[in-house]
């Protein structure tokens, strides 16, 4: 999985670090944990910039080396933040075989966006992701968790239209 | 008194297409009309039928709705659960019979009747939320009976005997893995290990069962620890499963409340922990080594075998991993007997196995069939057959790893050897029919792209073989591809499938061979031809006004963001303007113009 930093300035809190810090006191004793520590870190910053993997490095005595290792290893760990408005086509088998890239072809169009990125102003990100487990509606995208089902790339300005502010 | 169930579908899919809201638009209007006390609304899990989603089913009567909105509630309440009349209108219709007649229950559907229901006996039945539904419908029953009357020799035996093989992909007999684990009971700290980290694209058997029957994932487990002598377990589930994780949990709870996980269980003395951890997204993590590694906490990288996992497996402790499909049949296996379930399916294969049917097929959704059900019936009368009067072309099974089977094939009796001898794999279960605008050489691609972009990096044979092949493909596409380029493919996936470390690399090539082999005249024609014979390849596509239909508007050449389209001179017979003409080496293929001129249908692509 190809993976690059991010550009966005970090702007993590005292409060979420002293979050983090506890969290990982709670694993001290458990064996594996460097995946559970990096998933609550990522629901705590949105993401896992590398600010935050030094935070863990720091707490758990890892090198940061390993921990990068980790995050750019498994598709969940995001380097890069979400958009306000998250944007995400399924391109599991059955999505694509209804034409789901189609999909992905006219949202990165329409917002001059490539996959797997997230716009200057921090407004969208686009991103592809592996079976969502909704074939029925396939093919599906989820903007913020909101699913939409049975999808032609006409539709998808409206759709888009509706996430402006 | 309650006098009538409302079971709605909480499955993902059913989520996905409303079914929350459905619910609590149910309870609102229970509440206006004073029916909360006398109808009980049971969120359950996976029906099986998602592509009509949101279902729900209406019990004693078992009327079966399909497709509802929260708008049509209030009459659902009014007609049906007042007067007593079901709304015939939201009935599920029968496609695939004559007469479209409406079907009242749902046994009674093609869907359903020939579908034999034992992995997913429970799903769409009970409130996966409350244990004592399990309960009711025999859970735990199992475990109860080979704590007290069963010596784990005998438990180990009985699956052997039952012939059960694992669901996950490779079919190796689970009674043989457990029997390998089962030395030094007691002496030794072990394992017992649950992979539901589906990921398969388009396979979502594992994902249902959790959703709609967790409890029977935990008793097998609390079976497989029993037998081989753990007292610890770990359910590896993919972290994109939110529902599946949030009611294993639950029933993680009231399971270990009732003192049926934990310690002393059945005042037996046995004791079982059973804790899940997520997966983040690794396809190589259905590896058993490589799910281990993640276990642990590190990057999932297979190692080689041996040592085998029963031998040397988490942290080092002989260990058992069986997939989620495999341990739901188990408790049924156990309390039926070995018998039973060797009575169905075929010779090598038995039992049923969970389908999760997908692509361009009528009744998406999830099918449960025995073993050796044909190709045909899953998909012609199960599965309503192909939508949009379109012919069937391929059925693709294994996901990554698996290949693609030809309609001359379709009566093929569907187990693990007949598929594996036709070139294709078991795998999970994923079923992806296409039609005839599916390309092969585009699907061989897809899948491709998945392994080249899944491989974990640590062996060279897929690292870089993989990724050879994916540009070797890419060039066939952009209409660039010689002959000689499929001579070398395929010397090159045999090289991969022969050295790789681990099953991602050793089954990549799969979906390549199986193209090859059967559709060997769509790679010709990408080659010599410069032509995609299903209009998918956007290089090789060609777009064309004709000229005696084109009214001249103009509306094809205002949306073409490349300027390739002008005006001629011609001025074609009763029309009054002259018509467009496209500039193919100015033409970027986006098909703007084709959707500029639905009307007129005077733009073509070929």
């Amino acid at each position: 999985m190809k993976k690059s930093l991010t550009t966005v300035t970090f702007c993590g809190t005292p409060e979420q670090e002293a979050k983090l810090v506890e969290i990982i006191a709670g694993y001290k004793d458990v064996p594996g944990s460097m995946m559970p520590i990096m998933q609550e870190a990522q629901s705590i910053y949105g993401y896992l910039p590398i600010e935050v993997m030094q935070i863990i490095a720091r707490e758990t005595g890892a090198p940061l080396e390993e921990i990068y290792g980790i995050a750019t290893f498994y598709a969940q760990f995001k380097l890069n933040p979400n958009g306000k408005y998250a944007i995400a086509v399924c391109l599991g088998t059955a999505c694509y075989v209804k034409g789901a890239g189609a999909l992905v072809d006219k949202i990165s169009q329409e917002l001059n966006l490539p996959v797997d990125s997230t716009t200057p102003d921090g407004k969208y990100s686009l991103e592809a992701t592996r079976c969502i487990g909704a074939c029925g509606l396939a093919p599906v995208m989820t903007v913020n968790g909101d699913v939409y089902g049975r999808l032609v790339p006409e539709q998808i300005p409206g759709i888009l239209a509706k996430y402006k502010d | 008194m309650i006098r009538s169930h409302v079971l709605i579908c909480g499955g993902t899919g059913c989520t996905s297409s409303g079914s929350p809201a459905l619910k609590t638009a149910l309870e609102k209007e229970l509440a206006a009309k004073g029916l909360t006390e006398e109808i009980k609304i049971v969120m359950t899990g996976c029906f099986g039928l998602c592509a009509l989603g949101p279902v729900m089913i209406v019990y004693p009567d078992g009327t079966f709705y399909s497709m509802v909105t929260p708008e049509d509630i209030p009459e659902i309440v009014e007609e049906h659960l007042l007067k007593g009349r079901p709304v015939e209108r939201l009935e599920y219709h029968e496609q695939a019979a004559e007469d479209h007649h409406v079907v009242n229950s749902l046994s009674e559907t093609m869907f359903y009747k020939k579908q034999k229901r034992v992995a997913l006996r429970n799903c769409g039945v009970i409130n996966p939320e409350d244990i004592n539904e399990y309960i009711a419908t025999d859970g735990y029953q199992a475990l109860a009976k080979a704590l007290t009357e069963m010596t784990p020799d005998e438990v180990i035996q009985t699956v052997l005997d039952s012939g059960l093989r694992g669901r996950g992909g490779g079919g190796f007999p689970t009674g043989l893995k457990w029997k390998f684990a089962c030395a030094n009971r007691g002496q030794v700290k072990k394992y017992v290990a649950c992979n539901a980290d589906e990921g398969d694209p388009g396979a979502f058997m594992d994902r249902s069962i959790l959703e709609g029957d967790p409890h029977a994932v935990i008793e097998a487990m609390a079976l497989a620890a029993y037998a081989i002598g753990a007292d610890e377990g770990y359910v590896y589930v993919r972290a994109e499963y939110p529902i599946a994780i949030h009611r294993l949990q639950i029933a993680i709870d009231q399971a270990k409340e009732m003192g049926l996980l934990g310690e002393n269980i059945f005042g037996t003395g046995f004791n079982f922990d059973l804790k899940i951890r997520f997966g983040a997204g690794a396809f190589v993590c259905g590896e058993e080594t490589a799910l281990m590694t993640s276990i642990e906490g590190n990057r999932g990288e297979p190692r080689p075998r041996p040592p085998f996992p029963a031998v040397k497996g988490l942290f080092g402790q002989p260990t058992i991993l069986n997939n989620v499909e495999t341990y739901a049949n188990i408790p049924q296996i156990i309390l039926n007997g070995a018998k039973w379930f060797a009575d169905m399916g075929t010779e090598k294969s038995k039992g049923t196995k969970v389908f999760a049917l997908g692509g361009k097929i009528t009744n998406t959704g999830l099918v449960e069939v025995p073993m050796g059900t044909t190709l045909r019936e899953i998909i012609e009368e199960i599965g309503g057959g192909i939508p949009n009067g379109k012919k069937f072309k391929a059925a693709q099974t294994g996901g990554p790893s698996g290949g693609c089977i030809p309609a001359h094939l379709i009566d093929t009796p569907i187990d693990y050897d007949n598929l594996l001898a036709i070139g294709s794999m078991m795998g999970s279960g994923g079923l992806i029919v296409m039609d005839e605008d599916t390309c092969m050489v585009d699907i061989a691609r897809f899948f491709l792209e998945f392994t080249v972009d899944e491989s974990c990096g640590k062996c060279t044979p897929c690292r870089v073989g993989t990724r050879r092949l994916l540009e070797i493909l890419n060039k066939i596409i952009e209409g660039k591809g010689e002959m000689e380029d499929l001579d070398r493919m395929e010397e090159l996936c045999n090289y991969i499938k022969s050295a790789s470390l681990c099953g991602l690399g050793q089954t990549a090539p799969n979906p390549v061979i199986s193209t090859l082999r059967y559709f060997k005249d769509e790679y010709i024609a990408h080659i010599v031809d410069k032509t995609c014979p299903a209009g998918v390849c956007k290089s090789l596509l060609k777009f064309t006004i004709d000229a005696d239909k084109c009214i001249g508007c103009g509306l094809c050449a205002k949306n073409c963001p490349a300027d390739a389209i002008a005006r001629t001179t011609y001025i074609a017979p009763g029309h009054k303007l002259a018509s467009f003409a496209i500039d193919s080496s100015k033409c970027v293929k986006c098909g703007a113009c084709l959707d500029s001129c639905k009307k007129i249908k005077a733009i073509s692509k070929k």
